[in-house]
C-alpha cells in the first residue's frame, strides 16, 4: 500500500487506465500536465483553499451525533459535508476543477448531470469564476428535475437534454464526451464523479480529499485518536474516495463503502455496481460496472438519483480488490428509514444518497459494538429529495406512516 | 514485425487499389441494422457496389465516438435482440460471400466481456479479418495484440489531429493492416465540408509509417471521396451508408451509393 498511485498512465492496479478515443488522449496528457502543475504551484493551492473556506464554507464541521449514536449503539461522527455552498460536497471538485479550468485558459465548460447535482455545483462554479458553462442531462432527469433545471438556467447554464440510449445520466456522460471531442481546444469537460479516464479518477479524487483530510484531523482532536471506521455512500464514488483518501495508510481504521441495493441486488434492480457487477471498461475506465453477457450496459436502479450509475471509480475496484476497502449494499427501503431516522434523532434531513451511508453505518455499528467511533460523510443536505421522501412517506398527500 | 507481415489482410488489399492507381474504398455498417439478416444483405451490398474492404459495426449501448445516426442505428440493432455471435455470423457470410477483408469496429467492452482470447479465436475461424477499436489506445492492448498476433488479425489504432508525432510513431507501431485517420476533432456523421485537418494528419502518419493510412469521418459522397483520394490511401465511409437504409433505399440504395463512391476514389478530385 506504500506505492503511490495511480501510476503515470492511471492505473490503479488493474482498473483505471484510458479507454478513450485518440482525439481526447492528447487532451488528457495535456490536463494531467496542467493538473500536476497547477498541485505544485502555491499560488493555485493557496487560491483553490482560499475559495473553499470563504465561498465553500469549509472545513464542514465534524458533529458528534449523541441521540443517533444510542439508537445505532456506537459512537457516530458525522462529516457534514451537507452544509457546504450548494449543499455537498460537489463544490469542492468543481471549484477545483473549474480553477483549473481558468489556469488552462479554456472558456468553456461542459459537465454531465444525472438528477442535477453536479450541474448545479458546475453552473454556480461557473457563474463564480466567469466561464461559459453548458450542462448534458438525460431527457427523462429533466423532467423528473425540472426544479434543477431552472437553477442551472438560473445561475447563467445552458441545458442540454439528451434523447438518446437510455436518455439517462450515462447517456448524458456519452453526449458530453461528445462534445468534447469536438470542442477540447477551448473546453474543459468537468466530470463530477471520480471515474472516467486518466487523470480524472486522480484529479477528482485529490480536489475533494479534503473531506477526509479534515476529518482526520477533527477526528484527532476530538478523539485524540482515530476513529475505528469510515462509512461512504458510492455511486460514482467521489464522496467515499475523499473521505477514504486520508485514512487509506490508517490500516486501523476500517473503511466501507456503501452501494444503492435498489429493491435488493438479488432482484437485478439496484445501482450496486461492485457487489454484483463485474470487470469491464465503461466511460474511459476499466472497473466494475453493470452489464449483459455481452459487455451491453445494463440501467441502474436506485431511489438516490446521485448514486444511479451503472460505473464505479477504479481505485474504489482496486480498494475492494486488495480487501483494503469494503462495499455493500443497502436496499432503497433501508436507507429511506435511515434518511427519517437521521431527520427524527438529529434534526438532520441528508441526501438521499447520504442515507445510504447511514443506513449501512447502523449495519456496522452492530458488528462493530458499543466501543466503536464510526466516521460517516454525511454527502449532502436533502432539501433537493423532498418529493421523492414525501411519496416515499405518504406525507404530500397529508397521509403518514409514523 | 516486417512491412510485408504488418500489412495484414486489409493493408493487402488497399494497397493493391494503390497498385492500380487509386485509393481504396472501405465501408461500414453495423451489424443487426434494420435487422439481423437485412444487415447481411445490407453488408453484401458494400461488397457489390465496390468496396475493397468492409467494415462491421458492433453495435453497443455508449457509443461515444458516433454521431446520431449511428447512434440510432446501433439502438434498433440491440432492441432487435442482436448479439456479438450474431455479429460474428455476419462477418461469416459476408466474408465467404465477398472475398474480400471483413474487419469488426468495436468498442473495447463487449470484447473484453466477451473474453479477449476467445474473441479472437472464434472471429478469425469466421474468417474475420481484423479489428479497429476507437476507444483502445496501445497502452492499453496488450492483450488483444497478443491475441491478434496469435490469429493473424488485422490491428486498426486510430490517429487524430490531435495526435502528437510521439502518439503517431507509437500507434503506428502498433497497427497491423492500416492505419485510421480520423479526418476532424468530432464524432462520425456526414459533413458538407470536407476538413482542413486531414491531409495534414496524414502526411504526419505517413512520415511514421510506411503503412496504408484510411481516412474516415465525414465523407459520404465521390465527390468528397476524390478529394480524399487525392491524399489518402482509402476513404472510409460510414454514416452515408447507414442513412441509405435510414431512408428506406435498402441494399439497393447502399450498392448504389457504394458504386458512386467506388467512381470517386478512381478519379481525379
Amino acid at each position: 500500500m506504500t506505492a503511490v498511485l495511480p501510476d503515470q498512465l492511471g492505473h490503479f492496479g488493474r482498473f483505471g487506465g484510458r479507454f478513450m478515443p485518440e482525439a481526447l488522449i492528447a487532451p488528457l496528457d495535456e490536463l494531467t500536465k496542467a493538473w500536476q502543475e497547477a498541485m505544485a504551484d502555491k499560488e493555485f493551492t493557496g487560491e483553490f483553499e482560499r475559495m473553499l473556506r470563504e465561498y465553500a464554507g469549509t472545513p464542514s464541521l465534524l458533529y458528534d451525533a449523541t441521540r443517533l449514536s444510542d439508537v445505532a449503539g456506537a459512537r457516530i461522527l458525522l462529516k457534514r459535508e451537507d452544509l457546504n455552498h450548494t449543499g455537498a460536497h460537489k463544490v469542492r471538485n468543481v471549484l477545483g476543477q473549474a480553477l483549473l479550468t481558468k489556469r488552462m485558459g479554456k472558456t468553456r465548460v461542459i459537465a454531465e448531470t444525472g438528477a442535477g447535482q453536479h450541474g448545479v455545483a458546475t453552473a454556480t462554479a461557473c457563474a463564480y469564476l466567469d466561464l461559459e458553462c453548458v450542462v448534458y442531462m438525460g431527457e427523462v432527469d429533466t423532467e423528473r428535475q425540472a426544479l434543477n433545471v431552472a437553477r442551472m438556467k438560473l445561475l447563467g447554464a445552458e441545458v442540454i437534454p439528451v434523447k438518446t440510449g437510455s436518455r439517462t445520466l450515462k447517456d448524458a456522460i456519452n453526449e458530453a464526451l461528445r462534445d468534447w471531442v469536438a470542442s477540447v481546444d477551448n473546453t474543459h469537460y468537468l466530470l463530477g464523479t471520480a471515474a472516467g479516464g486518466h487523470p480524472f479518477p486522480a484529479m477528482v479524487r485529490d480536489f475533494v480529499r479534503g473531506i477526509g483530510d479534515e476529518a482526520r484531523e477533527q477526528s484527532l482532536e476530538l478523539l485524540g485518536r482515530l476513529p475505528d471506521a469510515a462509512v461512504a455512500c458510492v455511486g460514482g464514488g467521489s464522496n467515499a474516495i475523499g473521505l477514504f483518501a486520508a485514512f487509506v495508510p490508517d490500516t486501523e481504521v476500517k473503511l466501507f463503502g456503501i452501494e444503492a441495493g435498489g429493491d435488493g441486488y438479488e432482484t437485478g434492480r439496484h445501482a450496486a455496481t461492485i457487489t454484483a457487477g463485474q470487470v469491464g471498461v465503461l466511460h474511459g475506465a476499466r472497473s466494475y460496472l453493470l452489464q449483459d453477457e455481452d459487455g451491453q450496459t445494463i440501467e441502474s436502479h436506485s431511489i438516490s438519483a446521485g448514486l444511479d450509475y451503472p460505473g464505479v471509480g477504479p481505485e474504489h475496484a482496486w480498494l475492494a480488490e486488495t480487501g483494503r476497502a469494503s462495499y455493500r449494499p443497502v436496499t432503497d427501503a433501508a436507507a429511506m428509514e435511515a434518511f427519517r431516522l437521521l431527520a427524527r434523532t438529529e434534526g438532520i434531513i441528508p441526501a438521499i444518497e447520504s442515507a445510504h451511508a447511514i443506513a449501512g453505518t447502523l449495519e456496522i455499528a452492530a458488528e462493530l459494538g458499543p466501543e466503536a467511533t464510526i466516521l460517516v460523510c454525511l454527502s449532502g443536505r436533502g432539501d433537493k429529495d423532498m418529493d421523492t421522501a414525501g411519496e416515499w412517506f405518504g406525507l404530500i398527500d397529508g397521509e403518514t406512516q409514523a | 514485425m516486417s512491412d510485408l507481415m504488418a500489412l495484414g489482410n486489409a493493408g493487402t488489399a488497399i494497397r493493391r487499389a494503390n497498385e492500380a492507381g487509386r485509393a481504396a474504398l472501405v465501408g461500414y455498417l453495423p451489424a443487426g441494422y434494420p435487422t439481423i439478416d437485412g444487415g447481411v444483405d445490407a453488408i453484401k451490398a458494400l461488397a457489390d457496389g465496390g468496396a475493397d474492404v468492409i467494415e462491421v459495426g458492433l453495435p453497443y449501448s455508449d457509443p461515444v465516438m458516433d454521431g446520431v445516426t449511428i447512434q440510432r442505428a446501433a439502438e434498433i440493432a440491440l432492441a432487435g435482440g442482436l448479439r456479438i455471435r450474431d455479429v460474428i455470423a455476419t462477418v461469416e457470410k459476408v466474408a465467404a460471400y465477398a472475398g474480400i477483408p471483413v474487419l469488426v469496429m468495436t468498442y473495447w467492452n463487449p470484447i473484453e466481456r466477451y473474453g479477449v482470447d476467445r474473441f479472437a479465436a472464434d472471429f478469425a475461424s469466421a474468417g474475420g479479418a481484423g479489428l479497429i477499436t476507437p476507444d483502445l489506445i496501445p497502452e492499453e492492448a496488450a492483450e488483444w495484440a497478443a491475441a491478434a498476433d496469435k490469429n493473424e488479425l488485422d490491428k486498426v489504432f486510430l490517429v487524430s489531429p490531435s495526435s502528437t508525432d510521439e502518439r503517431i510513431a507509437l500507434t503506428t507501431r502498433s497497427c497491423r493492416g492500416f492505419v485510421y485517420a480520423t479526418a476532424v476533432m468530432g464524432v462520425t456523421g456526414a459533413r458538407e465540408q470536407p476538413s482542413d485537418l486531414a491531409a495534414p494528419l496524414v502526411a504526419r502518419t505517413k512520415a511514421a509509417t510506411s503503412l496504408p493510412v484510411g481516412v474516415g469521418l465525414g465523407v459520404s459522397n465521390a465527390e468528397q471521396a476524390a478529394g480524399v483520394a487525392a491524399y489518402a490511401d482509402a476513404v472510409i465511409v460510414g454514416s452515408a451508408f447507414v442513412k441509405q437504409l435510414e431512408a428506406g433505399n435498402g441494399p439497393a440504395g447502399v450498392r448504389e451509393l457504394a458504386a458512386s463512391l467506388a467512381q470517386g476514389v478512381r478519379r481525379e478530385p
